[in-house]
């Protein structure tokens, strides 16, 4: 028993606690309160990181029914997204902290915030499909207020549909585990032996909850046609989008669905009954609607919406995909697609906060403007395109690989493809930013005091340019041992290829 | 001290109390009534500690022993209830201490006294008859608070519950009558040794299911429990829900184990499950239909107890694994609705003493004024839609597991259905108080002792969900009904 | 047929006419006249039943239906205050139809 996983689960709910109870005009004591247990738990991952690499798998485990425990457990493929969550929290806050700024109900922003995290936590280093189902329905119930936190009649509709989408998933999912625990007797994850046992002796019905536990997950990983909560829920403010789509929800259902291939049916055994193939072609189907969509948009927040519907299924396309090469680059872009879009969110924030801008028509010449947001912007749009040496190539490259290892070569196509359609709605965007004349006037201009080298507030600027900055290291260095792509390997080696 | 010489007191304190409170004046009143609080809380817990693992404990009060004395016995199931009343009926008390007008007060402890011994009687009788007059004087107790404040929608919806509930008695002691007559005892043990079936006993456990049926507002019998749940005072709302309704329906669950029933009436045993089904649609639609918000919490209690039918077919299955999950994960059930909907009631209490109305219209805006009352009902709306991590979702997993043993897929549909129905009427409520106005609307401040007493019974139903295994381990200890379960 | 299966059979038929009555009136007091009813016939058939076909007298079925009209008395009270003050309350005498 080892409290450290425990320990990193609790530090965002105990700082949720807090600030539950904070009132409401304590704004400095709940900053300091965010930022601290942001570092803290950034600390602890680090610790946990450092006992992964020694080949130590630090668990807690907590009996809630007979015979079945809430485990924590630290492997490397927890750890790659505990990573990714602990570090884009500390930034998300930053973000928020400065977002939310003279906004009202912070206390109760922040607490639903902080929840949001731990259940995040939670999913990443859940050891067993219960403790997985109990944090990623408490990821539904604790980001529900951040969708509706506006407060208006669209935001309550908007949270509505979140809701149907979610709580219908989760109930699938619950069913899917149980009848999973009904057949095979345990639900940890790795233990892929005695899953087999029972696959051979009822493929049929072993197939259904396999592709039961995958609709329950496809909700929130926002596959086709599964999707629709995700464009809706961008009334929400910039942080949360940036939570949903980079942090926490939509990363939460595609690392499920990895956890579900690889740990609980094994990738083997998956390959083998052709559970895969329905996954290729519904990510593969997903990646290209999703830009297609996207195209179509004129509000800069609802074409990044569907560009993660899109982005997402890169995740799902690489792991379906039998080889340690497009698992490979199924497992990294889930970082890289993480600090892009977190990236290109932060951006759409700071345009609408600084000088009201929303739609797309609205962005001409604003790089002259903001330099430096328009820079963070430039970047991660050309990273979800693949352009080297930034993050997104990286993914890409090894996803091409890993089809042409698995045999698919038709895939290649569908990569081409979907890297034109983001070029198409990328490109145009940033030639309107650079390229041309700014209009008269703004649409609304906030303050020029608290700005930031002329952009925008220091503490919306300054999250963008580290995660933009993130986002071109990942991919100039790759090569080095600490970056997102070598932690990706040390998986695949360690678990897939024994 | 053995816990034996614990039992009587249990009974005698609380009567004791409805005795004295309707004498002394209203400081002494009130004062009584925390030390017995705290005794009754007390007791329980001992019992609770000391319970003897191998076997139930049997106490004849005075030392008159059975057929005409009065036997207790406690067991496992027993102790774990007598522990959650105290620990309900607690906090409803202090609950009640401080929202209670002084007007209130001296009509309201007699009976919250009357109506804790009643319970206590009835997690500990032994026989058929005792049981009648725990009911009894439960109903009565219960029909008084209820009709408590004396404005007509109050003495009306009490005046409907009397009814059903006298009804309900009259099938119950008729049912009682057949029975000794068929077999000549009343004890719960040696009925259970010399029970045959037959037509005689067919129609007196018939008689008595319907009777206890009704007292427990089983769809369709439940139209007298919104307007009596709903419109009663807020603590007395509480306690009725949580309580009160539990305790018809745990006679009539021990009665239908100890008596064999889940093997000879597999037929009833659908049909039941078939109305708990019913329940579960119909309250729910319902409490999606209200615009009150205590409507809403009642209406709730209406579908919930649908998951308590489902436990007779889930029972009656041909495995013995199955069974014994249905039985664990329905008393589960049974406990964690009880923590989640006092801390509902309360919670709704508190939130309608903010608004100033009790439409969930005026509930606008309230979730920036006060979260914690928000957060309170947030916590026990989880636990009754079964989310993880929550009493509400271990005992659905139970009775999840339970089903896919025996066969039984039809009740998982309802199950999962119902929790998906509960979701939408309970999130109808939060959305209502996320809105945003632009009038400035002045809310009210409860005083933090009602604030607490909510948050405390809501986070119960919550941390039930991780340390479900112990009142696990107490429902499994030995005992007429574990050993007639198998 | 002996004396007790007829106490017991008059039971029933009392039983009858007090659920019959309860379900068809609306009047309170005629209601509750009806449970009255109903009551004393579930104390026949108890005593009735129970003594038939053993020799002797039965003293448990004696002890329990004091017991349990003492219980009905108290019932009857409770309703008869209830019945009075709604009637102040409404100027009815009978419950008037769901508004709420």
């Amino acid at each position: 028993m080892n409290l450290l996983p425990l320990a990193v689960l609790m530090t965002s709910f105990t700082a949720a606690m807090v600030i539950f109870l904070l009132p409401e005009a304590r704004h400095r004591l709940r900053s300091l309160i965010n930022i601290a247990a942001a570092c803290l738990k950034l600390v602890l991952v680090i610790f946990l990181i450092q006992a992964v690499l020694q080949q130590d798998y630090p668990e807690f485990s907590w009996e809630i029914l007979p015979g079945l425990s809430l485990v924590l457990r630290a492997d490397a493929l927890a750890m790659l997204f505990a990573g990714l969550s602990s570090l884009l929290w500390l930034f998300t806050t930053l973000y928020a902290i400065g977002y939310l700024e003279n906004a009202p109900n912070r206390s109760r922003f922040f607490g639903f915030f902080s929840l949001c995290v731990a259940s995040t936590m939670g999913i990443a280093l859940a050891g067993n499909l219960l403790t997985f189902l109990i944090f990623y329905e408490l990821l539904t119930l604790s980001t529900y207020p951040l969708v509706v936190h506006r407060g208006t009649p669209e935001s309550l509709r908007a949270g509505r549909t979140y809701l149907i989408y979610t709580l219908a998933g989760g109930v699938l999912l619950l069913l899917g585990v149980a009848l999973l625990y009904a057949e095979v007797g345990e639900l940890n994850f790795g233990d892929t032996a005695a899953l087999a046992e029972a696959f051979h002796a009822h493929p049929g019905r072993m197939s259904g909850i396999f592709f039961l536990l995958l609709v329950g997950l496809g909700v929130k990983a926002a596959i086709f046609p599964l999707h629709a909560w995700l464009p809706t829920a961008m009334v929400a403010p910039a942080p949360v989008s940036a939570l949903l789509h980079a942090v926490a929800v939509v990363k939460a259902g595609a690392f499920g669905i990895i956890r579900l291939v690889y740990d609980v049916y094994g990738i083997e055994l998956s390959a083998q009954q052709g559970l895969l193939l329905p996954l290729t072609l519904i990510a593969a189907f997903t990646i290209l609607y999703g830009s297609w969509r996207a195209l179509q948009q004129i509000d800069i927040k609802k074409r990044l919406a569907f560009s993660t519907v899109s982005q997402v299924s890169y995740i799902l396309l690489g792991i379906s995909l039998f080889g340690p090469l497009g698992t490979l680059g199924g497992l990294v872009h889930l970082l890289h697609q993480g600090l892009m879009k977190v990236t290109l969110f932060f951006c759409a924030g700071n345009y609408a906060e600084t000088l009201g801008i929303h739609k797309i028509h609205e962005l001409n010449g604003v790089g002259q403007r903001m330099p430096l947001t328009s820079a963070a912007f430039t970047l991660g749009a050309l990273g979800m395109i693949g352009l080297p040496p930034i993050a997104g190539f990286i993914s890409k490259w090894y996803l091409g690989l890993g089809a042409l290892q698995a045999g698919m070569p038709w895939v290649l196509g569908v990569l081409i493809a979907s890297s034109l359609l983001n070029a198409a709605y990328f490109l145009p965007v940033l030639k309107r930013i650079w390229f041309s004349d700014p209009p008269a006037a703004w649409p609304q201009q906030a303050s020029e005091s608290k700005r930031l080298w002329r952009d925008s507030s220091p503490w919306l600027l300054l999250p963008t340019l580290v995660t933009a900055t993130l986002s071109l290291a990942a991919g100039l260095f790759a090569a080095a041992s600490w970056s997102p792509l070598s932690w990706a390997e040390l998986i695949v080696i360690r678990e897939y290829l024994p | 001290m053995s816990s034996l010489a614990l039992l009587p007191w249990l009974l005698i304190l609380p009567l004791a109390a409805a005795c004295l409170t309707g004498l002394l004046p209203l400081r002494a009143t009130q004062i009584s009534s925390l030390l017995v609080i705290l005794s009754q809380a007390l007791a329980s817990l001992l019992l609770l500690l000391w319970m003897p693992s191998d076997e139930p404990l049997f106490y004849s009060l005075g030392s008159w022993g059975a057929p005409l004395g009065i036997v207790l016995r406690l067991d496992g199931l027993a102790a774990a209830f007598l522990m959650m009343t105290s620990l309900i009926a607690s906090l409803c008390g202090l609950y009640a201490l401080s929202y209670l007008r002084p007007s209130q007060q001296p009509g309201f402890w007699p009976l919250f006294w009357f109506l804790w011994a009643a319970l206590n009687g009835i997690w500990l009788a032994g026989d058929l008859f005792n049981l009648y007059v725990g009911l009894e004087l439960l109903s009565l107790a219960a029909v008084g608070l209820v009709a408590l404040g004396g404005e007509a929608s109050r003495v009306k919806a009490a005046l409907r519950y009397l009814f059903a509930a006298l009804l309900g008695s009259l099938g119950y002691l008729l049912g009682v009558s057949l029975l000794y007559g068929a077999h000549g005892t009343l004890d719960l043990e040696l009925l259970a040794e010399v029970f045959h079936w037959g037509p005689l006993s067919a129609l007196a456990l018939a008689l008595i299911l319907a009777g206890l049926a009704l007292k427990t507002a089983f769809f369709p019998l439940h139209t007298w429990l919104p307007p009596a749940h709903a419109g009663a005072l807020t603590p007395v709302s509480a306690l009725l829900s949580a309580l009160v309704i539990k305790a018809s329906f745990y006679i009539a669950l021990r009665l239908w184990v100890e008596l064999e029933m889940p093997e000879r009436s597999l037929e009833v045993a659908q049909l039941l499950g078939l109305l708990g089904a019913g329940a579960l649609f119909w309250g729910g639609w319902m409490a999606l239909q209200q615009v009150k918000l205590k409507q809403v919490v009642a209406y709730s209690t209406v579908a919930q107890l649908g998951y308590l039918l489902l436990i007779f077919p889930l029972l009656s299955s041909s495995s013995s694994e199955a069974s014994h999950l249905a039985s664990q994960g329905g008393w589960l059930m049974l406990l964690s609705h009880a923590l989640a909907k006092a801390g509902m009631f309360l919670a709704a209490g508190n939130l309608i003493l903010c608004a100033g109305r009790s439409e969930l219209s005026a509930l606008a805006g309230l979730s920036r004024y006060r979260p914690m009352n928000i957060f309170a009902f947030g916590l026990a709306a989880v636990s009754l839609m079964g989310l993880p991590p929550s009493g509400g979702f271990s005992a659905k997993w139970l009775m999840l597991q339970s089903a896919l043993i025996s066969g039984q897929w039809w009740w998982i549909l309802v199950i999962l259905l119902g929790s998906l129905l509960s979701a939408a009427y309970l999130f109808r409520v939060f959305s209502h108080t996320y809105l945003e106005t632009q009038d400035s609307v002045q809310f009210g401040q409860p005083s933090l002792m009602l604030e607490l007493c909510a948050l405390t019974l809501a986070a119960l139903s919550i941390l039930l969900g991780f340390f479900a295994p112990w009142p696990l381990a107490w429902f499994a200890l030995p005992g007429p009904f574990t050993e007639a379960l198998g | 047929m002996n004396t007790y299966l007829i106490f017991a059979l008059g039971g029933a038929g009392l039983c009858g006419i007090g659920l019959f009555g309860f379900i068809l009136h609306d009047d309170l007091l005629r209601r509750l006249i009806a449970f009255n009813l109903l009551g004393s016939g579930t104390f026949l058939i108890l005593v009735g039943l129970a003594q038939s076909g053993r020799g002797g007298v039965d003293a448990v079925p004696q002890a329990l239906v004091l017991t349990g009209i003492v219980v009905a008395v108290a019932a009857t009270a409770l309703t008869l205050m209830l019945i009075r003050r709604w009637t102040q309350l409404s100027q009815q005498s009978h419950l008037t139809e769901e508004d709420e």
